[in-house]
């Protein structure tokens, strides 16, 4: 790559999205998991998209990397929350180290 | 240095793949394979800074929807099993 910051970004990128699986293997529970690889490998990619921006420039190239990275910032979190709530409904128990479990109880006090 | 680059979002997928395949309970399979597509989006990046050329930016905005798609097709299913309990 030509530009220094766009290899610095694209770095950073590819060194989160690696620890981001590595706690996809590495955590003992659904929702630990989904914490630790949901928000490290979403900031991890929009790193990447950034550095292809800065790569690019305001080209063809560069408005759409922008545009996947808006698309990524405002899609995954949702995903990632409805996988939460949609295990948490459908039965699927907390590991027992957990200690608080906020859903459980605003569930039952109505 | 691409080639570095590639084999740590390799890695990184063949992590993925693993609890894919291991993953003792479907939302942890879900969950892989989430990651999993966000993953490939950022290697469809990488491959586009590679070769120069920026139609590779239209297989990763596809890829991304696909994926978002997917998986709240899979989390309309985990919620519909609650329903029968």
């Amino acid at each position: 790559m030509s530009n220094n910051f766009a290899l610095g970004f694209v770095i950073v990128g590819v060194a989160f999205d690696l620890l981001g699986c590595l706690g996809l293997i590495r955590l003992p529970d659904i929702y630990n998991r989904l914490q630790a690889a949901t928000k490290s490998v979403t900031l991890g990619t929009c790193a990447i998209l950034f550095g292809i921006f800065l790569e690019f420039g305001f080209s063809s190239g560069g408005i759409k990397a922008l545009i996947c990275i808006i698309f990524i910032m405002l899609t995954s979190p949702t995903a990632a929350h409805a996988l939460a709530r949609g295990s948490h409904i459908g039965g699927f128990k907390l590991w027992e180290g957990s200690k608080v479990d906020k859903l459980k109880e605003d569930r039952e006090s109505k | 240095m691409f080639t570095f680059f590639f084999v740590c979002l390799i890695i990184a997928s063949f992590m993925c793949l693993y609890r894919v395949m291991v993953g003792p309970t479907p939302p942890d399979r879900m969950v892989a394979i989430d990651i999993l597509g966000i993953i490939v989006v950022g290697m469809c990046a990488l491959f586009a800074a590679y070769k120069g050329r920026d139609f590779y930016l239209y297989i990763a905005i596809s890829w991304a929807i696909l994926s978002f798609v997917g998986t709240l097709a899979l989390v309309k299913f985990l919620e519909g099993r609650g329903f029968d309990e």
